[in-house]
């Protein structure tokens, strides 16, 4: 290419000026206003006997348990498709909209909604973790059966104004030079063989993600004839991300919080609301 | 909504379709999608012919019950009916006397299910042993100049899963073979049980990057079914939502296609126009892709237009200036002229649809053509490309992104006051057709209701099905250097195509 073909956008790109944002890892990145997150989930707002959230929610996150004398509500994130169902059928708010994406989560438990919610004393940091991956991480994405919705933001990452490379995280082609295996979708049939190749084909130590709900529980499209319910009893997963799809700075949130960077922000099904203003609606 | 009153319905038998496809065919009707259902238990298949007589005349449905004889297959009179026909025999279990090419295609070689899986009763049983694809014979070339390329189904990069056989000598591909189904999901099935409004969701997850057009399909089936009138205000908003959605994957596209060109700042720019309209669409519904708002009978909650004005003429003056740009780059331009040339008779054929279709010069929109909602009021211009290749498919959608920009903007100025939405219920045992102009095209939902108002089966024919059969023609003879810029061009989804 000649000077004349490309001086043009080289200018154009220069005129452009930065628009990368800003790491703030407090869950306000910016321009996420608006942003639909899982809904919030208040039980002394529940009127005995109603089931009008578990019949509107579709992948079956809200259950009614036996519990003691009665029935009472199970709420799991990690089958959540942030449908928003629920907040539309309680007659009485006991779910309520939220901007509360940051939900990934080291432990599949912490994304189930318990009363003793407790906040974190911050996680401990293995060093060593942080030494050897801290500014060099590379993942192998896998989609395993996705609707292409969880692809679409994980293809975002690298635009100008996420970019993800100056975090020191790539994309790598071959699983011999990954660091973490990045699983979207339920695992059909006939994606789980390449996946567990995948898998085996990457050194060790070696990382598992599960971003998506489907890849967290199977979400709405897991089951039936063709697909598994995520990698549950598949692959050991370190890192839960559930969403429809996870947006940007969430997906960011958890790889980071996989390198010991920034401490999770779930537990119990809520998130520790210290230092954030998550929940607030965005200016 | 979808005129469904006007949808015929007409029983043929199985000695007349030939004939009738002909007929039809000569009459200047095309043939749309094909599929089968079992209202009457599972020994006895019903099959559906959804097909258009002629431009702007409402679809047409022939319905026929084979009985105990093998239907005659259709694939050699419309030869995109051979991928339904295909799909048909894997999943429901009929098999078309007379298929030029028998071959299981959705589920995958070396997959053995107990049962047809569509086929009412049990749950079916997959089990699957890799196996090689079956790959054509090559003639007329010395064997050993000839190389196997496989690729896939994990492709480099963020890419959905799907496998790719290039057969090449040199630089030159002697025969491309995709195989698409690794991500097939069962979708069709999912839907077997639900309530009709429930599904909504599920249908807003069948191709995520096309989540509104697919849930407005579906939920004009619904409509049809019920017969219900969704109010004017409600029209108009979908049609907001689903310019919306043909904006964000436009520029997608855009960046995507100056990836396979090269053209680094090109890429960063269009990737980053279309983060603005996921932004844009996160502000309006709360979702990035516009989940969430779109039921049958109307629309779940108002979206947030404040500021969307302002948003999107930022964007029109941001956009402007990048095509301006695209438009002088030669290195682009010269890799996408000539690039795979999609003749027009063969888009017929093999029944291309959306931006594909259009840049090779067929003018056909279900927007204009079947029109639904609001567009029949609305500045629609349908853009068509005369050159059949990938510069022709991208100033298609260049010029509808435009196009989708004036279409919100006068949804904003004219919008109709009232209701959001109003009941629909469809009664037991209804059916109904729905369809919507996605961003690849044209999608159709076909919903039948069993005895309990739940839904007994759906059918789901999404652009990328249509578009991936068409696009190997593009392919074999064609180059290496030249593939990855044609893919682009073509703008597909495996999701929506493997559902």
């Amino acid at each position: 290419m000649t000077l004349k073909a490309t001086l043009p956008w080289t200018l154009f790109g220069l005129a452009q000026g930065r628009v990368t944002t800003r790491w703030r890892g407090k869950g306000t990145e910016p321009g996420q206003a608006a942003f639909l997150g899982m809904p919030r989930f208040d039980p002394n707002r529940c009127t005995d006997g109603c089931r009008e959230c578990a019949d509107a929610c579709l992948p079956g996150a809200i259950r009614l348990v036996p519990g003691g004398d009665r029935e009472r509500l199970s709420v799991d994130y990690g089958r959540c498709v942030v449908c928003q169902m629920c907040v539309e059928a309680c007659p009485t708010g006991a779910f309520t909209p939220s901007n509360d994406w940051a939900f990934g989560s080291g432990t599949r438990e912490d994304l189930v909604w318990t009363r003793a919610a407790t906040s974190p004393q911050g996680v401990a940091l293995k060093r060593e973790i942080r030494r050897v991956f801290g500014r060099s991480f590379h993942i192998r994405h896998v989609d395993a059966g996705s609707c292409n919705g969880c692809e679409s933001e994980l293809q975002a990452l690298n635009n100008p104004y996420y970019n993800l490379h100056r975090l020191g995280v790539f994309f790598t082609a071959s699983p011999r030079f990954a660091d973490l295996l990045l699983v979207t979708g339920p695992v059909t049939y006939a994606m789980r063989g390449p996946l567990l190749e995948a898998f085996e084909a990457m050194p060790e130590p070696r990382f598992v993600m599960a971003a998506g709900t489907c890849a967290v529980s199977g979400g709405t499209n897991g089951g039936g004839y063709a697909c598994g319910n995520g990698l549950e009893n598949v692959l050991p997963v370190d890192m839960y991300l559930p969403g429809c799809p996870p947006n940007p700075p969430a997906i960011i949130h958890a790889l980071l919080m996989l390198l010991q960077r920034v401490p999770q922000r779930v537990r119990g099904g809520q998130l520790d609301s210290r230092g954030s203003s998550a929940g607030e609606p965005y200016a | 909504m979808n005129g469904s009153n006007t949808v015929k319905t007409e029983d043929l038998v199985p000695a007349e379709l030939v004939a009738r496809c002909r007929a039809a065919l000569g009459e200047g009707g095309r043939m749309q999608f094909m599929y089968a259902w079992f209202p009457e238990g599972p020994m006895a298949p019903e099959l559906r012919y959804v097909l258009h007589p002629g431009r702007a005349r409402p679809p047409r449905i022939w319905r026929c019950r084979p009985g105990d004889v093998p239907p005659p297959s259709l694939a050699s009179t419309a030869p995109l009916l051979s991928w339904y026909e295909r799909e048909t025999t894997d999943l429901c279990g009929v098999v078309f006397r007379d298929q030029p090419l028998p071959q299981s295609l959705v589920l995958l070689p070396g997959s053995r299910s107990d049962r047809p899986p569509l086929v009412p009763g049990p749950m079916a049983h997959l089990s699957y042993t890799p196996s090689p694809q079956d790959l054509p014979e090559l003639a007329g070339t010395t064997p050993e100049d000839v190389q196997l390329l496989p690729f896939g189904p994990i492709r480099a990069d963020v890419l959905e899963s799907a496998q790719f056989a290039f057969l090449y000598a040199g630089e030159a591909i002697l025969h491309y073979h995709p195989q698409l189904f690794f991500k097939h999901r069962g979708m069709e099935q999912r839907f077997e049980g639900l309530a009709p409004m429930l599904a909504t969701v599920l249908a807003e997850r069948v191709s995520g990057i096309g989540s509104v057009a697919h849930a407005l399909a579906y939920c004009h089936a619904v409509e049809a079914a019920a017969d219900c009138e969704v109010p004017r205000r409600a029209t108009w908003l979908r049609v907001l939502l689903a310019e919306l959605e043909r904006i964000y994957n436009h520029l997608h596209y855009l960046g995507h296609l100056c990836h396979t060109t090269t053209l680094k700042v090109g890429e960063a720019q269009g990737k980053y126009l279309e983060e603005s309209a996921k932004q844009i669409n996160s502000r309006v519904s709360g979702s990035r892709l516009l989940r969430g708002l779109i039921m049958p009978g109307g629309l779940r909650r108002e979206p947030q237009l404040a500021g969307l004005v302002a948003g999107l003429a930022r964007l029109e003056n941001e956009f402007q200036r990048y095509a301006d740009r695209l438009a002088a780059t030669t290195s682009h331009l010269d890799r996408l002229m000539t690039t795979g040339i999609l003749g027009r008779q063969l888009a017929f054929d093999q029944g291309a649809t959306g931006p594909v279709e259009r840049a090779s010069g067929l003018d056909r929109d279900s927007r204009r053509d079947q029109s639904y909602g609001a567009y029949a009021e609305l500045p629609l211009s349908i853009a068509i490309g005369e050159s059949c290749d990938a510069y022709a498919r991208q100033q298609v959608r260049i010029a509808e992104l435009f196009n989708s920009i004036a279409i919100i903007r006068a949804v904003l100025a004219g919008l109709p006051e009232g209701r959001l939405r109003t009941e629909c219920r469809p009664p037991p045992r209804s059916e109904g057709l729905g369809w919507a102009e996605t961003p690849r095209g044209t999608a159709y939902y076909a919903v039948h209701l069993d005895a309990d108002g739940r839904l007994a089966r759906v059918k789901i024919k999404s652009p990328s099905f249509s578009n991936w059969r068409v696009f190997p023609y593009t392919v074999h003879d064609s180059n290496m250097m030249d593939y990855a810029i044609n893919e682009a061009s073509f703008g597909l989804t495996v999701a929506g195509c493997a559902r």
